[in-house]
């Protein structure tokens, strides 16, 4: 037989031996326009499906902070000044999290119909559900403005920081959400041990109440939990109106990294597996 | 033989079936612990050669649960070979799946660029083919209407117009297409006789012997997940007919 095409390269090569890692990135970048258009189908869709449409999104928040407020201020009336503000910025940053990582899990499981039918890069249901997690979290920063602007908390020139702690946050979520993913495919319980999880999570983090009230022994491992230091990242320059310490920072940007690393590695490596399991 | 369009060399693909479904995490801990997992291996394909030239339009039948439509989706790039090297050169339109991910919820335009974006086309691609698609597959009038108010005919229309309106070099085709009434039919088989006139490789399953021998230059038959036969349309189906 003709070994004439063989010396063009073919367009689609199983065998291509190119890292998993680096293939499934290109192939993101290529189909850049889908993420953009599921991106924007998942936001319009939520709003438009809900009576209350895009006020719930500023809503939401601004409730749990309501309720939380009325709780806890008292307890904390001399720990934390403008308690809502505190609770709000804790809010935003903690249900990006858990936002993004569990809606990336159920659109895999459910968009992995698609994955067995037509070729996709299989990682662009994760990184869309990051990018769906930032839109929202743009919006909920105008209720946190109006509380900050009501009860009276100065607006810092520390909020230039906002943004980078903003993208660290959004590469740890991403790394935790493609291995969760990953792991939901294969095992059906995934989905609600990581809620269990999650749960959990979210008491063990300072979100609601000030690391202060966590008996002084336990402050130190605080350190180990990579949401705590993306929080502080977050939630010092707008509610203390400093910067974070260095320490915060690299903790933060080696959790961010770390776990993006290692959720991509993982997926790509199994992106292939997928289509058999889905 | 001409240069190739299509390429597989010693494909297996094997689908691993749990003995028990393994649902859990927990369960799946436990009994790897205790060393008891067992797989039943089903080989879907097994160690398929075949090239298939430019320009060839090549058959493939065998019985249901053959390995057809694997063989279609590895060289659709759906699933990757568990062993063997499968190359393909020059785009690929499946038409396994016509309208894959469309959103019953948006409209017909909005689809059309859902749909051509899976299809891995940019949205300037599909912006400036939009009324070439909406002509063809003629529906004009309900473009802007959600994709639920369109009988299962105009979202078939849709789906074959989306994933035929640029040439493929490689056509995927599951079954012959009854797609739409019989007008539209005439159309979408038209479509493909061109492709065909224009040098565009197809790889076709089909139970259709007429069709099969209208059509193919060549045909593989497959029993099993192998290769019973392949080569020229008539003695291929003789024997398969046999």
């Amino acid at each position: 037989m003709s070994e004439a095409g063989s010396l063009q390269a073919a367009t689609y090569d199983s065998a291509a031996r190119r890292a998993p890692l680096v293939r499934e990135l290109v192939e993101v970048v290529r189909y850049r326009d889908l993420l953009g258009l599921l991106i924007s189908n998942i936001t319009k869709s939520r709003y438009k499906r809900s009576a209350l449409g895009v006020v719930w999104t500023l809503l939401n928040p601004l409730l749990n902070m309501a309720v939380l407020t009325f709780a806890f201020s008292h307890m904390f009336r001399f720990s934390l000044v403008h308690y809502p503000v505190y609770v709000l910025s804790g809010l935003i940053l903690w249900n990006f999290f858990t936002q993004t990582t569990t809606y990336a899990m159920s659109t895999l499981v459910w968009g992995g119909g698609l994955l067995k039918r037509i070729y996709l890069p299989r990682s662009i249901f994760a990184v869309a559900s990051i990018g769906n997690g930032l839109v929202n979290l743009l919006l909920s920063l105008i209720p946190l403005l109006a509380i900050i602007l009501i009860v009276g908390h100065p607006v810092h020139l520390t909020w230039w920081f906002v943004p980078l702690a903003v993208l660290l946050l959004a590469m740890f979520s991403l790394g935790v959400a493609l291995l969760m993913s990953a792991l939901a495919v294969f095992f059906a319980d995934v989905v609600e041990m990581y809620a269990v999880f999650v749960q959990v999570w979210f008491f063990l983090t300072p979100v609601m109440y000030p690391k202060e009230m966590l008996p002084a022994r336990f402050v130190w491992y605080l350190n180990l939990n990579p949401v705590y230091n993306l929080l502080e990242l977050f939630r010092v320059p707008i509610y203390n109106g400093t910067i974070p310490g260095p320490h915060t920072i690299i903790a933060a940007v080696a959790s961010a990294v770390v776990s993006l690393l290692l959720g991509w590695w993982a997926f790509a490596s199994k992106a292939d597996e997928l289509a058999y399991r889905v | 033989m001409n240069e190739p369009a299509v390429k597989l060399e010693r494909v297996s693909v094997r689908y691993r079936v749990p003995h028990e479904r393994i649902p859990s995490l927990k369960e799946y801990a436990i009994r790897w612990v205790r060393r008891r997992l067992r797989y039943a291996d089903f080989w879907a394909l097994h160690d398929i050669d075949l090239e298939v030239g430019r320009g060839e339009v090549f058959g493939i039948l065998g019985a249901n649960g053959a390995g057809k439509s694997t063989l279609l989706k590895v060289v659709a790039r759906v699933l990757r070979p568990t062993s063997g090297r499968v190359r393909v050169w020059g785009r690929v339109a499946p038409l396994l799946e016509l309208g894959a991910g469309f959103d019953f919820e948006l409209s017909g335009r909005e689809n059309i660029f859902l749909n051509g974006t899976i299809l891995g086309f940019t949205k300037a691609d599909v912006a400036s083919r939009l009324d070439r698609i909406v002509e063809f597959a003629d529906l004009r009038e309900f473009i802007d209407a959600p994709l639920r108010t369109y009988s299962s005919g105009m979202v078939a229309r849709l789906g074959f117009a989306i994933a035929t309106d640029v040439e493929p070099e490689v056509l995927i085709v599951d079954e012959i297409l009854a797609v739409g009434d019989a007008g539209f039919q005439k159309k979408s088989a038209e479509r493909i006789r061109a492709f065909r006139e224009n040098g565009t490789t197809i790889l076709l399953v089909t139970h259709d012997a007429a069709a099969l021998k209208a059509m193919c230059s060549r045909v593989m038959w497959l029993k099993r997940g192998e290769v019973e036969a392949v080569g020229p349309v008539d003695e291929v189906l003789a024997r398969y007919q046999a």
